[in-house]
């Protein structure tokens, strides 16, 4: 990337806009993910689509790779930068465009920040829906590429759902607007193909969302049980009784204890803590919250509380959601998992994890959504201790191998990213992962939009697409072609 | 078959037919019959594969042979879309109608593409759960045609529609590939969701061969009331209001026909201290309306709207608009119906989605519907024509394509570079 490029780029975004000092751009050389860095050649601030079209059109005209990026809280290294990259930082971006609250729609640009989109319809008794745990600081931009969930996509559905519609800077410059304000927008639902491609097809710069009015009601109730596997009884119970709570959690003991030496929830000390919120109409949650306290009773919790007022509400939920960054209490480095399994897989997954643990001698906490069988595996190490860290990789991956083999995910909600692709071959075949990258060559031919992410090994876009591979089916016997 | 209609066609000579009972067996290889016409387009042949590895390897065929191919289900929706621009082979799902795993306890369900939407709820209903979804004719429509069509009705208001409830699919292409994406488990972001593109895409990229489900649990009860409203403003307001509250409503839909005020349907489920309380709610909301408990038969109003006894002068449309557009949808429809004379009947829901029946002679329907997909479109919205009379002036079914029809272009040059599946019936021409 010569001086002349340097001076176009700045000729868009101005001199503030520009950021190629190597000091300064160590900021942006990881993501949440800091065990993988790459410092990119110049991070660019636009502040418009019109500049986001005139950086990435240079990008294809010189064939630059670029990675957009939010706020930077990724939890997979989505937003770490490529080799001779640039970063196209949405930071900027980060205006509410539009409220309409009779239509329940809100039109927001990339860089503002979940949280806000909440506060800003609260005073309507609305909300956003998807909540990730790092959502006081996590962008909107960052939660539509990596199709965010949280808590509550149990009962709420995840990003993707909120998502109506997309304006998206494709990977040669160009502009399409993709679904919309009103529903099933004739053509292809590109906007649901969008959402969840963590930056491989484009960079939205506006984005149409769909926003939800608050219940009468919500109710969380809490229950300690000896350990996970009675805990993981109830869920089944709930799920058996026909609820469908706004969130079922599950954190084990030593999430507990990092919880409450990080925030003091007041979180009974307790083998396998259960957390189900319930909302609705208030006849209805009270209804079910008996029922639900039934369900924990007999299937062993000694201790069951239920919020009585907003502030215990929230603050149960703050040893949650402080729970990833609360195990820095207990351990100098760890790292998150985000596999996900049938929920009735639990006990025999939690068990496989228990003895990996032993094997490895590295501890391992863990906090569910249990609701939908999405496991955050934290694994604890010390960088500081020889081959610790490569233990503790490696100790993550076999737990997502588990995930695969009883039949779930690699990730539920942080993204396949740099972290993750090489396990992606482990969960879907070759010809699953050809027909995503045909996908991927229809958006971006050149490769230049987060080229190294996702996907195990980089591929060209041939002339000639959809070349013929055979299914595993076949290669195995079991079916033949003709 | 004339010399005009063959000419249409790639001819499938006696070899070539050969190959495909050599894959299939004798028994499901046979000629196309008049009931197999597809708005106008005599398919050859209609294949039943059994599998899903035989059904991409006579794809495969297919596509090698350079015939076109459109795919069926319960044949309930093989009308919607433009008529095709070849149709050699009519490749049917009906031998694919197995539930392959119903995981109740994680309230999931893996099915064959031919499987009924009835035949997949009377299984999981006895586990006290059921797929949330309400499609058109769900005795005959199949998985596969629902998913295609991205059929859904009132249920959508609270459970959302397929994009939402399902969790991952198979496809076969035109080249034989069989690939699957998503998962068997409710959360997941592993790769790209493929199961959006193919949902809505009428089968011109892929042929959907299984699904992935969550399910719901069945309501313990449920209860429906009535509202009627005096004209369309006020079934606006009622909607907004209602909308706006803190109900847990699961269907909200206005039925509006020319000449009579309008009604506005309210379902709720839940626990029946839940439904009481909502009830008693339901009248601060409407104004001095009169409300009166209904039956559940009021749910079967789409089907109703699509019972008409003139198929030849009758047009149904696929309408959407913002909520808030509701009155002024209605007043240009009332006034397109109008000016060309023609009668009309409308059924919305809360999400501003919509059905729109036209009634009178063909150069009349076409008129109002060309004036009304005019405003729909001025609005933001869309009017997409599902029913035509087999008589009818040229219309394309799905409107002005939006900036990204390029790009869609080029997906289904990537999927089926030689346009295989379902030609010229989507957006555009595709």
């Amino acid at each position: 990337m010569d001086a002349r490029i340097f001076k176009e780029f700045r000729a868009i975004v101005g001199e503030r806009g520009l950021i190629s000092s190597p000091e300064e751009l160590h900021t942006y050389e990881c993501d949440g993910l800091t065990n993988f860095r790459v410092m990119p050649r110049a991070v660019l601030l636009p502040t418009s689509t019109e500049q986001v079209q005139s950086i990435v059109r240079i990008c294809h005209r010189e064939k630059i790779p670029f990675v957009a990026r939010g706020s930077g809280t990724g939890l997979s290294g989505g937003a770490l930068p490529v080799e001779n990259g640039i970063v196209l930082s949405l930071a900027r971006m980060n205006r509410i465009l539009e409220v309409d609250i009779p239509n329940a729609r809100m039109v927001v640009q990339p860089g503002v920040i979940n949280l806000d989109v909440t506060g800003r319809v609260q005073p309507y008794e609305y909300f956003y829906a998807p909540d990730p745990s790092s959502q006081s600081v996590c962008s909107i931009g960052g939660n539509v590429a990596e199709n965010a969930g949280g808590a509550h996509c149990l009962k709420y559905g995840f990003t993707t759902t909120h998502v109506l519609g997309l304006d998206v800077v494709l990977p040669d410059g160009s502009l399409v607007h993709l679904g919309g304000k009103t529903l099933d927008t004739p053509g292809y639902d590109l906007a649901g193909v969008f959402v969840g491609s963590e930056g491989t097809l484009g960079v939205a710069t506006r984005i149409i969302l769909r926003i939800v009015k608050r219940p009468e009601c919500v109710r969380t109730l809490l229950a300690a049980f000896p350990s996970t596997n009675e805990a993981g009884a109830a869920v089944s119970g709930i799920v058996a009784a026909g609820m469908l709570p706004a969130a079922i959690e599950m954190m084990d003991n030593l999430a507990i204890q990092a919880a409450e030496a990080a925030v003091h929830a007041n979180y009974p000390n307790c083998g396998g803590l259960l957390l189900v919120e319930l909302d609705g109409p208030l006849a209805e949650v009270e209804d079910l919250l008996t029922h639900a306290d039934e369900i924990c009773r007999s299937s062993g919790a000694w201790e069951i509380r239920v919020a009585q007022s907003e502030a215990e509400r929230a603050l149960v939920w703050k040893g949650r959601k402080a729970a990833f960054a609360a195990v820095g209490r207990i351990s100098p480095n760890y790292i998150v998992q985000d596999g996900v399994i049938p929920r009735t897989a639990l006990p025999q997954v939690m068990s496989e994890i228990a003895r990996l643990s032993k094997e490895n001698g590295l501890r391992v906490a863990n906090v569910f959504h249990a609701g939908d069988g999405n496991l955050h595996p934290l694994v604890l190490y010390d960088r500081r201790i020889p081959g610790q860290e490569d233990a503790a990789l490696g100790l993550s991956m076999k737990i997502l191998e588990l995930c695969i083999a009883a039949g779930g995910s690699i990730t539920g909600e942080h993204g396949v990213g740099e972290e993750k692709k090489c396990m992606m071959s482990k969960m879907f075949a070759e010809p699953d992962l050809a027909t995503m990258q045909r996908v991927r060559c229809a958006f971006d031919p050149l490769q230049l939009s987060n080229p190294t992410k996702v996907f195990p090994t980089p591929r060209l876009c041939g002339e000639k697409p959809g070349e013929y591979v055979a299914h595993p089916l076949e290669t195995a016997g079991l079916a033949e072609r003709f | 078959m004339d010399a005009a209609t063959q000419s249409l066609h790639a001819a499938i000579d006696s070899s070539l037919r050969q190959k495909f009972i050599d894959i299939l067996g004798a028994e499901h290889v046979r000629p196309g019959a008049p009931a197999d016409n597809v708005s106008g387009v005599q398919p050859q042949l209609i294949l039943e594969p059994a599998s899903e590895s035989q059904l991409a390897a006579v794809l495969h065929l297919a596509n090698g042979s350079k015939l076109a191919v459109i795919p069926r289900g319960g044949g309930t929706k093989l009308g919607w879309g433009n008529p095709p621009s070849r149709g050699d082979i009519i490749l049917s799902t009906a031998g694919l109608n197995k539930i392959i795993e119903h995981a109740w306890a994680d309230l999931t369900v893996t099915v064959e593409a031919g499987c009924t939407i009835q035949t997949l709820q009377e299984t999981l209903a006895p586990h006290g759960q059921r797929l949330a979804l309400d499609p058109l004719w769900p005795e005959r429509a199949t998985v596969g045609g629902s998913l295609a069509t991205n059929d859904s009705g009132a249920l959508r208001l609270r459970f959302g529609a397929l994009r939402d409830l399902v969790i991952g699919v198979t496809i076969a292409l035109p080249d034989g590939t069989l690939a699957s994406s998503g998962g068997k488990v409710v959360k997941n972001v592993a790769g790209y969701d493929l199961p959006k593109l193919v949902i809505g895409a009428l089968g011109t990229l892929g042929v959907i061969t299984r699904a992935v489900f969550r399910l719901h649990p069945l309501p313990r009860n449920a209860r429906s009331f009535s509202i009627f409203a005096a004209n369309a403003e006020d079934t606006q307001k009622f909607v907004l209001a209602i909308q706006d509250s803190k109900l847990a409503h699961v269907a909200l839909q206005s039925h509006l026909t020319a000449g009579s005020t309008p009604v506005i349907d309210i379902l709720f489920e839940g626990t029946e201290a839940g439904l009481a309380a909502q009830a008693a709610r339901l009248p601060t909301l409407c104004g001095r309306a009169q409300i009166s408990e209904a039956s559940p038969a009021t749910w079967n109003a789409r089907r109703d709207l699509w019972s008409f006894s003139n198929p030849e002068e009758t047009a149904v449309a696929k309408i959407s608009a913002l909520p808030t557009g509701f009155a002024r949808s209605i007043e240009l429809l009332r006034r397109a119906a109008d000016s060309a004379g023609v009668h009309w009947k409308s059924l919305t829901y809360a999400t501003g989605l919509g059905w729109l029946r036209l009634e009178g002679p063909s150069a009349d329907l076409h008129r109002a519907l060309a004036t009304s997909r005019v405003e729909f479109e001025k609005m933001g919205g869309s009017l997409v024509l599902l029913h035509r009379p087999a008589a009818f002036p040229a219309f394309d079914a799905w409107g002005t394509p939006g900036d990204s029809l390029s790009l869609m272009r080029s997906i289904k040059r990537r999927l089926d570079p030689a346009n295989t599946l379902n030609a010229g019936r989507f957006l555009g021409g595709i």
